[in-house]
């Protein structure tokens, strides 16, 4: 199969180059394991070697400037130069960062020739992306590799006499090239020329494999990968939506239409990033997490909450959180859906013996048409996780995003077994079972003093000034203790001094038989909840 | 002679179908009907609420200062599939709620409803089992039988917090002891609690039961009266009872 194939020299210098703005014109070197990998050709010239090591290299070249190697990094850097290439042909297979094949047949008969084309994608690749390439075409990719390594064209028919005077180290398979050079084997032709069986016999697959490679027989089809699908859908309005009334409405036809596009390609979205832009250029994007599939009602549901807090300015979401900007000057003349975490959409099947998931279902349109009474953080379900207070350990999370846990650490499944699971970290200190039944938002303030009527304190040391024997909340008369327990420190994450709390904690039971959880943080008492 | 014959096959035939379960009588099928629509209650629980289950469109309204037993009347339903919804209830112990049973993914939280929080707990009402409403006053006779009747016709269960006029029941706690605390030691372990319940119809005549809680689902036993003492019968004891009852 006729292959063109663009390799980019030295790529991982040029991509070390682009993102961490080494001069690739001087001499740099690009190391694995303290070993050169790659170097530019300036250190070439220096006499610097792939396989040398650091302070080898170094001593040849005072001045060579030395990048760790990153697959990562040049592989993102590549991704550019492979969207530039699909730009002028489609059906590029990525052979790795640095080298790309495609199919030659397509473009040299819209180019008017090979070399036509080459150049073309050369150039455009140039263009676009600043970076230099070379283009061979041959018959197969192998071939076509070392067709660009030359910058050549091999005519059709001629791979097998191209790669004939070839090293046999071409084949990048070291363990058999050294056999093979042992075995007085130097070149692709004289491997070429044993007979298939006997390397399949003597040297295994892979080299059975790597002979007729050197045949010139790759017939190996091109693995193309394909583009993602363009998913997002753009909405442009001409007059600008001024009031949240016209927004909702843009909001519905633009969510039934991507939900259509989503439909189309048999995938659903998990999480939705909604942009809107003003005549006068603000913007404002913001990602929504869902939990479970959004649909075309969901979708229109969350730019109407978006865009109703941006609008009116004081919106109940944006007042809650604080997360949206001020009210923007002008209207908005433009929106955008991005679909984010696509997941192939499965369909929704029902239980077969009815009811299964009907609850659920019926509960799930209650609690949206709450949402849309109330707004969407009015509704909430808990999550969960792992902390030593009793609030610390619950999350509310709005209805319909995600559901994951502050902390780790809370088994929801057996609750009474923190740190049950072994992957689950423990939580020492924490406070015992059976836990309050109400946990005060905010702590209400109280005094508890001992048998002589001083407020009860507590040092460093945990050494109380007596015990406790009554307590006043607020402004109620006192009440006397029954019971106590304590004191139990807890002095958590000291480190972050924003999120630091110190304090000792009371179990007390009072004569009226109530029951409290009581705290003392710098002197102050305060009831953190209630056992009712 | 042959009309008696006749009769005879019929009654046995009659007999037959009533084996094979093809007919019933009005009252057991009535029954049968009334558990179908009727949500699970902790064994502990039961003997308060009258037929033994929570009916499906009822309104059961739990005094304040109870949140424990409100999560202990939501634990058994919750736990067996049942949607639970609490509107106006920010302080509520959620810990305490999943160690009750509660599954807490089930259960959906309104804490600051606002002035709609009538509107709220009707839409909840539609769709989702137990809705518990904690009114910010006083309730209007007409908001409350709206409410009633609203989960009368869907179906749910209305459990406001508070006094509510049209209740079909009303769970109180009165007095309550809690156990394992000592002077400087130990912690809060349980509490034993008496609730009384009252209300109309099957309820006039007011209930009461001596409960554990929060821990209503593990069966300690009940708990006996011996002159003004209260005793414990082991979880032991009462499983031999049951089964000595059993036999």
């Amino acid at each position: 199969m006729r292959t063109l194939l663009l390799w980019c020299p030295d790529w991982p210098v040029i991509a070390a180059g682009i993102t961490e703005g080494v001069s690739v014109h001087g001499p740099v070197a690009v190391l694995y394991a303290n070993r050169v990998l790659v170097c530019s050709p300036a250190a070439r010239a220096e006499g610097v070697r792939r396989g040398l090591r650091k302070r080898e290299a170094q001593g040849r070249c005072p001045h060579l400037v030395v990048v760790e190697h990153d697959p990562g990094r040049d592989a993102r850097v590549f991704e550019p130069v492979v969207a530039a290439v699909e730009e002028l042909a489609p059906g590029v297979e990525v052979i790795r960062p640095g080298a790309c094949a495609l199919g030659s047949r397509g473009p040299s008969s819209y180019y008017g020739g090979e070399a036509q084309a080459a150049e073309r994608i050369v150039e455009h690749i140039a263009l676009t992306c600043a970076v230099e390439a070379q283009a061979g075409v041959a018959d197969g990719v192998f071939a076509a590799l070392l067709a660009a390594r030359m910058g050549r064209i091999v005519p059709p028919g001629q791979t097998p006499s191209f790669l004939s005077a070839m090293d046999v180290e071409t084949l990048d398979r070291p363990d058999l090239t050294d056999l093979l050079r042992r075995l007085g084997v130097r070149t692709l032709a004289d491997f070429a020329a044993l007979p298939a069986a006997d390397v399949l016999g003597r040297f295994g697959f892979d080299a059975a494999y790597a002979h007729r490679l050197a045949a010139g027989a790759d017939e190996r089809p091109l693995a193309v990968r394909r583009p993602p699908p363009d998913l997002e859908v753009t909405g442009g309005y001409d007059p600008a939506l001024e009031r949240v009334d016209m927004a909702a409405f843009a909001a519905k036809a633009l969510a039934e239409r991507l939900h259509e596009r989503l439909a189309g390609h048999g995938l659903a979205a998990t999480r939705l990033a909604i942009e809107a832009h003003t005549e006068a250029g603000e913007e404002l994007h913001r990602v929504w997490r869902h939990d479970g599939l959004l649909d075309a009602a969901a979708i229109a549901d969350r730019v109407r909450w978006q865009l109703d807090g941006w609008l009116t300015g004081t919106g109940r979401a944006g007042a809650l959180t604080g997360r949206l900007p001020a009210r923007p000057t002008a209207g908005i003349d433009r929106l955008r859906l991005i679909p984010d975490g696509v997941v192939r959409h499965a369909g929704m099947q029902a239980g077969l013996w009815g009811e299964i998931g009907v609850a659920d279902e019926r509960a799930h349109r209650a609690l949206v048409r709450v949402q849309g009474l109330l707004g969407p953080e009015s509704v909430f379900t808990a999550v969960l996780g792992g902390g030593r207070d009793y609030a610390d350990r619950v999350r509310l999370v709005p209805w319909g995003d995600e559901r994951s846990p502050k902390r780790p650490g809370g088994d929801e499944r057996s609750p009474k077994r923190p740190g049950g699971n072994p992957a689950q970290p423990p939580w020492p200190g924490q406070l015992p079972a059976p836990a309050p039944a109400t946990v005060l938002t905010e702590p209400a303030p109280m005094t508890v003093c001992t048998a002589d009527g001083a407020t009860l304190a507590v040092d460093a040391r945990l050494t109380m000034t007596g015990s406790p024997a009554s307590v006043r909340i607020g402004r109620e008369p006192p009440v006397r203790v029954t019971a106590w327990a304590g004191p139990w420190p807890a002095d958590e994450r000291w480190w972050a001094p924003d999120e630091a709390s110190r304090l000792v904690r009371f179990q007390l039971c009072l004569a009226d038989g109530t029951a409290l959880l009581a705290a003392l943080r710098e002197e102050l008492w305060t009831v953190e909840a209630i056992y009712d | 002679m042959a009309t008696v014959v006749a009769e005879g096959e019929r009654v046995v035939r009659l007999a037959e179908i009533r084996a094979a379960g093809l007919v019933r009588h009005a009252s057991e099928h009535g029954d049968r009907d009334s558990v179908e629509r009727s949500l699970p209650v902790a064994a502990g629980l039961r003997p308060l609420i009258p037929g033994g289950h929570l009916r499906r469109g009822s309104t059961v309204a739990v005094a304040p200062g109870s949140t424990s037993l409100l999560l202990a009347l939501l634990a058994e339903a919750s736990a067996a599939g049942s949607w639970c919804a609490v509107v106006g209830l920010p302080h509520l112990g959620l810990v305490a709620a999943a160690e009750a049973g509660v599954a807490v993914n089930r259960l959906a939280l309104v804490p600051n409803p606002g002035p709609e929080w009538a509107s709220v707990t009707a839409a909840l009402l539609d769709g989702v089992d137990i809705v518990v409403a904690v009114p910010p006053g006083p309730v209007a006779p007409q908001v409350s039988a709206r409410l009633t009747a609203r989960a009368r016709q869907r179906g749910g269960v209305l459990v406001p917090i508070g006094g509510w006029p049209g209740a079909d029941l009303t769970l109180e706690l009165v007095g309550g002891a809690w156990h394992g605390l000592g002077q400087g030691r130990g912690r809060l372990r349980r509490r034993e609690v008496e609730v009384v319940a009252h209300g109309r119809g099957a309820a006039t005549r007011a209930r009461r039961a001596h409960l554990w809680l929060p821990d209503v689902r593990v069966d300690l036993g009940p708990v006996r009266v011996v002159g003004d003492q209260l005793t414990l019968i082991g979880p032991s004891t009462a499983k031999r009872e049951r089964e000595v009852g059993a036999a």
